[in-house]
């Protein structure tokens, strides 16, 4: 294995059908019309000297090293501003060219350090790379003019340093940041010979960097430079894998030392990020070999007992003979398991089919339970399949832009630098959310609508939208006709048009200007293309499937399906949820979404695997926890989650768990959940095995071994020895050999393959013999169910509800530093930009209750209370506050409730009537948490007993 | 010179949204606290930033460019001394160095007492009349120690 050097054409690469052909240094050369020269060089294998461009960013012409003659033309063009024409004859490479470099590089290097043997960028060097190309020699100017060489370093980010006395003012950072990430965190301070790189004439951490990594990607010398590197000297060999945070699922290169990762670079090649990356994936990897990784299996018989290290056969043959055991003594039903969105897909079919195939039941649920599975059924109701239309590229075409309920900047970053892109091209927002975030207004980014709805009444709104649409006559009628349903259509029309469901006459529900609410209705429908992002604040609510069939409705009625920059687009959340679901991980659905009861299909998996299969869904998750405390169920596997912390109604969840008689929990850690478990198997991070992830787009991306298991087994050989134990034999030697069997038994996947996918780089399903390379875009010509299935959308409020006891509501959320429950970026430098769950806070609410910023408060809703920090917020509007949880010691879900979506069971996390006060001391629970976080993770001998 | 206010935020809130709608707000932005506070605090920043949909640093950028944009408050008087080529060769750069010398301040610093404060700029037009200068905005030429003198001595109000 060597280090994957990807070719820098040095300008962007342009699509067009139009070609033209010019001659390098002799030889003719076709290329795209809008090619630079620069690039078209490249293609035919020509580097000429550059420092300030990178193929990332559009051409600056700027560092003067990149000068070529063109015959016909005076002087010197430089070679990345100019674009190819027909029949242009051009030179890289003369003697005047060659003088004119030298003396660039001159000037350059008389202003930079000579310490190139000691410094870190050695080996990785364009500068250095740049002086050997035009063959510098001598420095004609010496080196004790005025110079930059004592400039100080700025280490104040954790993950890289900016070491202005090598900085050679290119500009590549401060356009990386404006044009790949969108943030414009980065200027050129001064001018002339002052001129330098600046966040804003402060610090990099107290700037408005967000940390993203792409200015130290695009920088060409030391000056960005990753702090692991500056640690490790400059990696060896790297290896192609997909990212563990979000369901974007970027490409990386894993640059590596042997088994120590080095840095993480995002993978130009990767279709869902195509170079970029955030500050998770880019940096927060340093959790996969932290001090805190459990590494050796561990049983103990009650919760209460410290654990002990055992075998990793005694380990299993102890869960796999409690698991029969509980079978035995309270019937086949007792027991179940949960998948993992952060394992592989081949780990979650092998779950799965453990829990099929080997417990016998269909007791098995997964995390999307609590996030999108609202979206699997409204969009598979009404469209005929549970997953977003388009892909991620889909956007680059949108003229008007609909987030609902996604906060893409800090959930998603990666395709919100992308959306942020195309607004700052022109396209126009709209942004549905209680909240101000960020995408309502940021630099050079600004929503036309904000229609800040009270949290609760998405169906309200997107009905009122709807009756817009159709009173005012903006249906596209040739498309509903041709496509969709006539009679279901009919009907829906009817219903929407009632007044009830009028801007006028929801304003007072949703809290949104009907003036608003009619003019983002009519862009919608009126604007090109349109295209709906969504995320947690649809589906998580008592009706967010209805909302999720609202949406779709909308996009059925405008004609925004089945073509680019429109769709429904859930923005998914966990690195493979898309997979997890596809792979069979609910109770009630085989892999490709498939019913249980569906005989033939149920028939093929029982000739397959050779066993009989039930044909009634098994428990959901919270069904599992009822069944618990009501005594009947009593044993549960899980794979890489963590429901103790991420599950709304802690307590609930608690106590449930509790009533059971054999947790066994398989993961990178001893997190909430372990607390109450009997069996813990050392998983293994995404770093430590083979296998693939699904992203938001249906993209599925190869994971690939970088290092040996720390544990010694990967997920899928742990599911498998416990399987082998069960007395179900499973026999795989390598992942892609599960990935075999899903593509047998899974029509959606059926063209889907190992070998595929190292040829294809990744595989957007349905992959099959209709579809051999993959679908990027669902429902072209015809839905996937046939006609699009219009649904009624009746608004129905939650149950919870506000009152003197609890006026506020309380809607929860994310951060960009952290990730989901946090076990992964706590365990990194993320935390010193987000080391504690707070409280966000109107100043009006803060005020009526003398709350002060950073004062400790008491959040109480029905279910329970815990205390934490106030951060007074014009973010929020009045009556609604917000927390995240990504920090188990701060319990928010202790004070979620049990209300769930009508059709999926997926929580209410959105909507918690609660009330805030000021306290000067934790929780009870909180209280209880610490003395239980200590009692409950003991590993080793019994230390009151040795005492 | 016109009369300065104190930095206030409200009233540079007010001075920043009357520029907002133009086409390219920035630098009339800029040039109207200058006018109105006779420079440009760290703590208009943000607040330019907010109010354009710009990031921090990027006015940041702005400011720093343009040495007439100030950071801090100018003395009561602004002598602005030519050091481009026609000057030089009038002797420009002697009697600038006399007068700082006798000042105590360097380039654009400003006197102990608060009186006066030196900037070079390069060219002024006036190369006929060099070594030339501005004083509070009027051009004054054939400059030598004897006639920065007595700018000192005008604008101490003696």
């Amino acid at each position: 294995m060597a280090l994957i050097q990807e070719t820098d054409y040095g300008t962007p690469i342009r699509i067009t059908d139009k070609i033209v052909t010019l001659i390098i240094d002799g030889e003719a050369v076709s290329v795209p019309a809008g090619t630079s020269v620069m690039a078209a060089a490249m293609m035919r294998g020509t580097q000429i000297p550059k420092l300030c461009a990178t193929d990332s960013l559009e051409a600056f012409g700027s560092c003067r090293l990149c000068l070529v003659e063109i015959e016909g033309r005076r002087g010197t063009p430089a070679s990345c501003t100019t674009p190819v024409e027909e029949g242009m004859v051009v030179n890289t490479q003369t003697e005047r060219l060659a003088d004119l470099r030298r003396g660039v590089m001159e000037l350059y290097i008389s202003d930079h350090p000579l310490d190139c043997l000691t410094c870190s960028a050695n080996g990785n060097c364009e500068l250095q790379d740049m002086a050997g190309a035009v063959g510098l020699r001598e420095v004609r100017y010496g080196y004790g003019g005025a110079n930059h060489l004592d400039a100080p370093k700025d280490t104040s980010n954790p993950y890289f340093t900016f070491e202005d006395s090598k900085c050679i003012v290119c500009s590549r950072c401060v356009r990386a940041c404006e044009e790949v990430q969108g943030t414009f965190a980065l200027t050129i301070q001064g001018r002339g010979f002052d001129s330098r790189v600046s966040p804003g004439g402060m610090d990099f951490f107290g700037s408005e960097c967000v940390s993203c990594g792409a200015c130290v990607q695009a920088c060409p010398t030391a000056t960005l430079n990753e702090k692991s590197i500056i640690a490790l000297g400059q990696p060896e060999h790297s290896v192609i894998t997909t990212c563990a945070y979000c369901g974007v699922g970027c490409s990386f290169k894993a640059e590596m030392k042997g088994n120590t990762v080095v840095r993480m670079v995002p993978y130009k090649g990767g279709k869902a990020n195509e170079g970029h990356s955030c500050v998770k994936g880019r940096f927060a990897w340093g959790y996969a070999t932290h001090k805190d990784r459990i590494t050796k299996p561990m049983i103990r018989k009650k919760i209460t007992d410290p654990w002990q290290e055992v075998s990793w056969k005694e380990a299993v043959d102890y869960a796999a003979g409690e698991f029969k055991r509980i079978q035995a003594q309270y019937g086949r039903d007792a027991v179940g398991g949960i998948t993992s969105s952060r394992c592989t897909n081949e780990e979650t079919f092998l779950v799965q089919k453990l829990v099929r195939a080997g417990f016998g039941n269909n007791n098995v649920d997964t995390c999307a339970r609590v996030c999108h599975s609202p979206t699997g059924y409204g969009l598979k109701t009404t469209l005929g399949t549970s997953a977003g239309t388009q892909d991620f590229a889909s956007v680059d075409d949108a003229d008007v832009i609909v987030v609902i309920g996604a906060n893409p900047t800090d959930g998603h970053p990666v395709f919100a630098s992308r959306m942020k892109r195309r607004l700052r091209q022109g396209a126009r927002l709209i942004v549905v959310d209680p909240r101000r975030i960020d995408l309502v207004k940021s630099p050079h980014i600004q929503a036309d609508y904000h229609l800040p709805l009270k949290p609760g009444t998405n169906v309200g709104m997107i009905n009122a939208i709807a009756h817009v649409i159709v009173t005012e006559g903006l249906v596209n009628e040739d498309y509903v006709r041709e496509r969709c349903d006539l009679g279901d259509f009919e009907s829906w029309a009817r219903f929407i048009a009632d007044e009830r469901h009028s801007p006028e006459a929801v304003e007072d529900l949703t809290g949104v200007p009907a003036a608003d609410v009619r003019n983002a209705a009519r862009l919608y429908a009126t604007g090109g293309n349109a295209a709906i992002y969504y995320g947690l604040g649809v589906t998580e609510h008592s009706q967010g499937s209805t909302m999720v069939m609202g949406m779709a409705n909308l996009a059925m009625a405008t004609g925004n399906i089945g073509k680019p920059g429109a769709g429904v687009n859930p923005l998914r959340g966990q690195n493979n949820v898309q997979g997890s679901c596809d792979m069979g991980s609910f109770p009630h659905e085989f892999s490709g979404y498939r019913h249980v009861s569906d005989d033939a299909t149920r028939q093929m998996f029982e000739a397959f695997w050779g066993v009989p299969l039930q044909g009634d869904p098994g428990l959901r998750i919270p069904n599992m926890l009822d069944e618990a405390m009501a005594g009947a169920f009593k044993g549960l596997y899980i794979q890489g989650e963590d429901i103790a912390q991420s599950d709304p109604d802690t307590q609930h969840v608690t106590a449930g768990l509790a009533a059971m008689e054999c947790i066994v929990i398989q993961d990178i850690f001893l997190n909430e959940t372990a607390k109450y478990a009997h069996v813990f198997l050392p998983g293994s991070s995404f770093l430590e095995k083979d296998g693939t992830f699904t992203n938001a787009e249906r993209r599925i991306n190869r994971v690939r071994k970088v290092m040996p298991p720390l544990g010694g087994l990967a997920d899928w050989e742990v599911t498998m020895a416990l399987s082998n134990a069960l007395g179900f034999a499973m026999h795989y030697k390598h992942p892609s050999e599960i990935m075999d069997e899903i593509a047998r038994l899974t029509p959606s996947f059926a063209g889907v393959s190992y070998d595929k996918l190292d040829h294809l780089g990744s595989i957007q399903w349905p992959c099959n013999d209709a579809a051999p390379n993959g679908t990027p875009m669902m429902h072209v010509d015809r839905f996937v169910r046939g006609k699009g299935k219009f649904m009624i959308t009746e608004f129905v409020p939650t149950e919870e509800r506000t009152g003197p006891r609890f006026p506020l509501i309380l809607t929860t959320g994310r951060i960009l530093s952290q990730y989901n429950v946090g076990a992964q970026t706590r365990r990194t430098e993320n935390s010193r930009w987000h080391e504690e769950d707070v409280l966000e806070i109107h100043p009006f609410d803060a005020e009526n209750r003398g709350v002060l910023d950073g004062d400790l408060v008491s959040l109480e809703s029905r279910s329970g209370e815990i205390a934490l920090r106030a951060q007074i917020s014009e973010r929020m509007q009045p009556g609604v506050v917000y927390t995240t949880f990504h920090h188990a010691k701060t319990g928010a879900n202790v004070i979620t409730t049990d209300y769930s979506d009508w059709a999926t069971n997926c929580p209410e996390y959105k909507v918690t009537a609660v009330q805030v006060r000021r306290t000067n001391r934790p929780s009870d629970w909180q209280a209880r948490f610490f003395e239980e976080d200590f009692a409950l993770k003991r590993i080793g001998p019994d230390v009151d007993a040795a005492e | 010179m016109p009369k300065l206010s104190k930095w206030d935020n409200v009233r540079a809130q007010e001075i920043i949204a009357a520029h907002a709608s133009l086409d390219g707000p920035a630098l009339p932005v800029l040039h109207a606290l200058q006018m109105e506070f006779g420079y440009i605090p760290n703590d208009a920043v943000p607040l330019v930033a907010s109010i354009l949909n710009l990031s921090r640093a990027e006015v940041h950028g702005t400011v720093t460019f343009y040495h007439d944009f100030r950071r801090t408050p100018a003395g009561k008087h602004v002598l602005k001394l030519c050091r481009a080529e026609a000057c030089q060769a009038m002797n420009g750069s002697e009697i600038a160095r006399g007068l700082l010398e006798r000042l105590g301040i360097g380039w654009g610093e400003t006197t102990s007492d608060g009186t006066l404060t030196v900037e070079g700029v390069y060219c002024l037009g006036l190369c006929a009349c060099a070594p030339s200068a501005l004083f509070d905005g009027q051009p004054r030429g054939r400059l030598d120690q004897e006639m920065l003198d007595a700018v000192v001595r005008e604008a101490r109000g003696a």
